[in-house]
């Protein structure tokens, strides 16, 4: 029996929750971040490949999908930070008229604050499954599933996962998905029907570059002020696009390489996006050893490297698609994990880092929750209390 | 005269704790002898078999020493002084 460390979190602390090929821990710290304390492992010998934590409603809901090579995938949650978890959550299923099977649960994903009791799973196969009470049953998008572009979707290397859902946080029947190899999709009715968004993404691993579908989408994340301006990692390439996925438009200017997984926006400042860059499809680490992290503060027309605290030789790190991630801290904490099982942080948007765990099994997803008084309730989400649009703020 | 099942460690959470369970009536065949399973532990179904209603690929299922993907699988007829063994495959590790 693998022996298990909790942590005990006050209000107002800052949650740091991993998960790696090999179970997921949880670090907590007061506001200042400067000492964290490690929780788990939990589910030990499972593979986490998405966490979430819902504080809507006056929850603090900790939710995580662990994946066993036996047993399969399930979701599970715990009402106290990982002391104890629910027995097993009826999780996404597959109608056995579809013949599919669940391989595992990509991403978790709480709506939007004015939707308390929604929540989405992005599973592999790709595939989109929804709940409307708060996670006590599940039901797979149809819209989605029967899409007639299915039947050619291709997996990426990690499988065919549905990885990011982007519900756009005030107009409830509009949905953002990508998929790893299809692209991101777009419905505006709920989820009855779907569309491409991503004219303007390359797929230049396919003999047309510009397919109808195909794209390999690693990550999207939306702006913190304009809900319709959205960043794209891609299977080579950075994008940004203006118009809600309509159009996108190149923004790899000043990085090292457009090859990369992860990105992340910052959760207050407009047009402030992190990624890492990673050197060819073919090495995935990091270009000439050096670790570092890249910001945009003016949507993609610059990016400069972030490397104080990050080691600048020797490193030839990999971090994945959900492993980078921001808090909700006034000054904004980052954090991601490598696949060598290295956490780093910074407290002050990403100027200095140090790391706060190494020897961690690889790391697979990070996420971030700050922990409010048993009963508050989450804010709108980023983009809810947008303000009005500048037109030509930024221009790539 | 019953129907034994043995119960993996990693599943006895979802067995309220039992090493093994022992099943009401005269299941015939395997896939019987898991539906009367299932009845008690309802959320065990989903960790040995799939959506499709397939032992899943990396747990065996043995009656006494015999396998049942060399016995007709979830189809095997069973005695019922039988025991059911459910358990990981060495083949189904984490990768290292």
């Amino acid at each position: 029996m693998v022996d298990s460390r909790q942590v005990r979190v006050r209000d107002g602390d800052v949650l740091v929750m991993v998960g790696t090929t090999k179970g997921a821990f949880l670090f907590r710290s007061d506001r200042r971040r400067a000492q964290w304390e490690r929780g788990g492992p939990h589910f030990p010998g499972h593979a986490v490949y998405a966490l979430a934590y819902d504080d809507r409603s006056g929850r603090r809901r900790l939710w995580a999908a662990p994946a066993s090579a036996h047993w399969g995938s399930s979701l599970r949650w715990s009402e106290d930070f990982g002391r104890t978890w629910s027995a097993e959550a009826p999780g996404p299923r597959f109608p056995e008229e579809t013949g599919a099977t669940l391989t595992r649960v990509w991403q978790i994903r709480p709506g939007p604050v004015q939707q308390p009791r929604v929540l989405y799973c992005g599973a592999e196969p790709a595939s989109l499954f929804v709940s409307n009470d708060g996670g006590e049953s599940w039901s797979l998008c149809k819209g989605l599933h029967d899409h007639p572009h299915r039947a050619k979707w291709q997996p990426g290397g990690g499988g065919l996962c549905l990885h990011t859902i982007l519900p756009h946080p005030t107009r409830k029947e509009t949905i953002h998905v990508a998929i790893s190899t299809a692209g991101v999709y777009r419905t505006d009715d709920g989820g009855r029907s779907w569309r491409t968004a991503h004219k303007g993404v390359r797929a230049q691993f396919l003999p047309d570059p510009h397919p109808e579908f195909g794209q390999c989408v690693h990550k999207v994340v939306r702006d913190s002020a304009q809900p319709d301006r959205m960043f794209l990692q891609n299977h080579w390439g950075l994008y940004r696009t203006d118009d809600g996925g309509e159009t996108w438009r190149d923004i790899a200017n000043g990085v090292p390489s457009d090859f990369g997984f992860a990105m992340e926006a910052h959760p207050h400042e407009p047009d402030t996006v992190y990624i890492v860059p990673l050197e060819s499809d073919e090495f995935r680490c990091t270009p000439e050893g050096r670790l570092r992290v890249y910001r945009t503060r003016n949507a993609g027309r610059s990016w400069q490297p972030l490397t104080k605290g990050l080691p600048q030789e020797g490193a030839f790190e990999t971090v994945l698609r959900d492993a980078l991630a921001a808090d909700a801290c006034d000054k904004a904490g980052l954090y991601f994990g490598t696949r060598s099982g290295k956490l780093f942080a910074s407290r002050d948007g990403g100027a200095a880092w140090r790391a706060i765990a190494e020897g961690l099994p690889p790391i697979l997803c990070v996420k971030t929750a700050v922990v409010l008084k048993a009963g508050r309730s989450a804010r709108p989400a980023r983009g809810a209390r947008a303000k009005p649009v500048v037109r030509g703020r930024a221009r790539a | 005269m019953s129907v034994v099942v043995q119960i993996p460690a990693p599943l006895r959470p979802q067995a309220q704790g039992r090493r093994e369970v022992t099943l009401e009536g005269r299941p015939l065949t395997v896939g019987e002898a898991f539906s009367a399973l299932w009845a008690v532990h309802p959320s065990l179904r989903d960790r040995v078999l799939d959506e499709r209603g397939q032992v899943r690929p990396h747990v065996n299922v043995f009656v006494g020493a015999e396998s049942i993907r060399d016995g007709g699988g979830l189809a095997m007829p069973i005695t019922d002084t039988c025991v059911i063994a459910i358990i990981p495959a060495v083949s189904g590790g984490c990768n290292a």
